[in-house]
């Protein structure tokens, strides 16, 4: 009896032992996102999920955006602007390495650059850089850069996923073995399931908390909420906000709404009959009830908007009545188009809970003025190739989630086929702007026209609803940029 | 008619069954509410004099969804049934009457068919052509193909061997003639017996497929897809899963009651009474 006593006092003492060790703060953490990256390197690809996994944590640039959406130092510790403004000098960190141990310097940003002005460059926004004429590598720590006209956020677009620097060693594996400077390298894909990403333990900014981060793949709510709920997972970036009340109030997570920089549209098609013709437009606009449309697609959490801007940028107007709901007056002005009892469409809508919800109300309020939306419901890469590439649609809802990406409007060839050639001089006056007074009164003009000319139905912003472990701090409340920084990310007792 | 009332389970399956069937129809025209009518307004109200089961997520009336769903999957059900009759019981009529290669090819056709589940057939054809109602139903229907080959080669088999059918081929009837008019009407109730187990298996499936997102799709509606809908808000609204999840279980054991009462009631091996002189 005594021995067996003694033996079950060993057993506490040890499990107490082991609880002690359980106790500790932990260093790892597990996210659940929503979307797999078809693969990893965010100098080829437009797909956010890439930027989710791989942006600050394993890549990084000359400058970097914080939460707030301000330009940071990254690599390039200061700079200088010549006082024409078309020269740009980077001072860039000493004693920074890659992840494969190659160290980094002047002619790394070089490579990067010439990689994306090249003539075989993937580059999903090319056009930021374009402005580029020669870059030059005074000595390796410093560079410096030509353009052949102002750009007003181009140490902005420098901070993009786009623009990270990448190794001419490695460059031409990262979309499967991403190898950065970061201060997480990458350690394991398993396709379908997750990423995993490990502490760079010769980082050379301030040191990270996290030993170790896995990104999971999950895109059914349900399956989120168990997890969350189960403790599979830490928290999630993005979580459907349905079911956001499930962990509202509950003293074990936190809820986090912010901002995000995507303005959510009902897409149309410009080049075509009848949304070639501004009534219709404007029909249509006057058609759309957005607090319907808050209140069903995003539970209100979403912002109205009048224009393709991001209501907290300081640019931002608010141009929400431009068109206000007014079914009336929207049957008046089918009626003058033409089409006074209304006519048929298709409203293709891609995976994603905001679309395929706002496409079901959007399609019975359009039928309160005659519009019959017939919804076809296609998944990413479909939509990618029907819709964004081939042009082949009248209306679809998405969300487009670049910062500042109004400049889209005064591409006649980008996918809603928008060309106003007023318009188009109005971005180029913009871009090559500076002073910032000028620049928000010139950013005003370009949201009234394409409010007024209702060149698609403008709804929301999209909010950012995280859910997290309560005991988990650091996380970005906005979304400022594409990406998912662990940066600040720790667990607190 | 008193020997299908002769069997309370089937008179019980057959009526709930006939009731479900009703619900949907009267949903092509009348439902309390318009099922394309968004109110976001009044989403998620608990059931009330005006919404008997409540609405759901956009507002909708769930009477309505319920009665417009049930529709949907009777409809696919059924075609997929029909499908499956309409190919599977000629082969297997086919593999009886002609037998040797004929046998063997259909056969082997059928264990590759069977191979393939009907969400495995539905994932191949969703790819090639995109999800729907119609793609369920293909997809179904497959499926039911060998199984009615195979109920048909099995009861037609036993049939062959009796005397008519020697006579008949003595008095110089060709295969087909044989098939059509001596083995066809002797596994009638077979077949129809088979066909309910199908319909309620195919209500499964479509519910299945439609869950899973790969047959009907919004703005349409089908059981399946009002689960699907409400799976997410389950730990908030929970009425929005159990409403459709009821209804497809309250179907499908009406079906299986009318199936088995069915081939109590038909199948000669199974009467009481005299025996039938075929047999």
């Amino acid at each position: 009896m005594n021995k067996m006593l003694k033996a079950f006092g060993i057993v506490l003492g040890m499990s107490a032992a082991l609880a002690g060790v359980a106790q500790a703060a932990p260093t790892e953490v597990r996210i659940g996102v929503a979307l797999e990256p078809p693969m990893l390197d965010p100098t080829a690809g437009a797909a956010e999920a890439i930027d989710i996994v791989v942006y600050q944590n394993i890549f990084e640039g000359l400058t970097r955006i914080d939460q707030n959406g301000e330009v940071q130092p990254g690599l390039a510790e200061s700079w200088t602007i010549s006082d024409d403004g078309l020269t740009y000098t980077f001072k860039l960190h000493d004693g920074v390495t890659f992840h494969d141990g190659t160290s980094f310097d002047a002619e790394d940003v070089k490579f990067t650059f010439d990689r994306i002005l090249g003539e075989n460059s993937v580059n999903a926004h090319k056009e930021f850089y374009t402005p580029i004429t020669a870059i030059t590598v005074v000595d390796p720590l410093t560079v410096s850069m030509t353009l052949d006209h102002v750009v007003g956020r181009f140490l902005f677009d420098l901070g993009r996923g786009d623009a990270v620097i990448v190794a001419p060693e490695s460059a031409d594996n990262n979309a499967n073995e991403p190898i950065g400077t970061g201060p997480f390298a990458f350690v394991q894909w398993d396709k379908g399931s997750r990423v995993v990403l490990e502490a760079y333990g010769p980082y050379w900014g301030a040191p990270v908390h996290l030993t170790k981060a896995t990104y999971v793949f999950i895109s059914d709510t349900a399956t989120v909420t168990n997890a969350l709920l189960a403790g599979d997972i830490d928290g999630t970036n993005n979580f459907a906000a349905e079911a956001l009340a499930v962990f509202e109030g509950n003293p074990q997570f936190k809820v986090l709404v912010g901002t995000t920089e995507g303005e959510t549209i009902l897409a149309t098609n410009n080049r075509k009959a009848p949304f070639d013709n501004l009534k219709v437009r404007q029909a249509m606009a006057h058609a759309i009830d957005r607090k319907a449309i808050i209140d069903g697609a995003t539970y209100g959490y979403g912002t109205p908007i009048g224009a393709p801007f991001a209501p907290h940028n300081p640019y931002y107007v608010d141009l929400t009545d431009t068109y206000s709901y007014d079914p009336a007056a929207a049957k008046a002005l089918l009626a003058e188009a033409g089409y006074p009892d209304g006519f048929a469409a298709t409203l293709k809508l891609p995976p994603v809970a905001y679309a395929r919800l706002s496409g079901q109300i959007i399609a019975s309020q359009f039928a309160e003025i005659g519009i019959k939306l017939n919804l076809i419901n296609v998944e990413w890469a479909q939509w990618l190739e029907d819709v964004y590439s081939n042009k082949d649609f009248d209306l679809t809802i998405v969300s487009h989630v670049e910062p500042f990406d109004i400049g889209n409007y005064a591409n006649p060839d980008y996918y809603f086929g928008y060309d106003n050639k007023q318009f188009q001089a109005l971005i180029e006056t913009l871009n090559g702007t500076i002073d910032e007074a000028k620049r928000k009164e010139l950013a005003i003009e370009a949201q009234t026209i394409l409010a007024k000319d209702a060149v698609n139905g403008y709804l929301f912003e999209l909010a950012q609803t995280g859910v997290w472990n309560a005991k988990l701090t650091g996380m970005w409340q906005n979304s400022p940029i594409e990406g998912l920084v662990l940066r600040d990310i720790a667990w607190t007792e | 008619m008193k020997r299908l009332l002769a069997h309370p389970s089937l008179a019980i399956g057959l009526s709930a069954t006939c009731i479900f069937a009703l619900l949907g129809l009267v949903s092509l025209v009348w439902t309390p509410f318009p099922i394309t009518e968004i109110d976001i307004g009044r989403r998620f109200l608990a059931p009330t004099a005006e919404h008997w089961l409540g609405t759901d997520n956009l507002g909708r009336d769930m009477v309505s969804l319920l009665m417009s769903g049930t529709l949907t999957s009777f409809s696919v059900a059924l075609l997929a049934v029909v499908i499956g009759v309409g190919v599977g019981v000629p082969l297997g009529l086919a593999a009886v009457a002609w037998g040797g290669w004929v046998e063997w090819l259909v056969l082997r056709l059928s264990d590759f068919v069977f191979a393939f589940p009907a969400v495995i057939v539905a994932i191949l054809i969703t790819t090639l052509v995109g999800p729907g109602a119609i793609n369920a139903i293909v997809a179904i229907g497959i499926f039911n193909i060998p199984v009615f080959a195979r109920v048909a080669r099995g009861g037609a088999l036993s049939i062959a061997t009796l005397d008519f059918v020697a006579a008949a081929r003595l008095a110089g009837l060709s295969n087909a003639r044989i098939a059509l008019r001596h083995l066809l009407p002797n596994i009638m109730s077979l077949i129809i017996v088979q066909g309910t187990i199908q319909m309620s298996l195919g209500i499964l499936s479509e519910a299945g497929l439609s869950y899973i997102g790969l047959g009907t799709q919004p703005p349409e509606t089908s059981l399946g897809l009002m689960l699907r809908d409400a799976q997410s808000l389950f730990l908030i609204h929970p009425l929005l899963s159990i409403i459709p999840g009821l209804c497809i279980v309250a179907i499908v054991i009406a079906l299986n009651i009318a199936g088995d009462g069915l081939r109590d009631a038909i199948d000669p091996r199974l009467r009481q009474g005299p025996r039938n002189v075929l047999a």
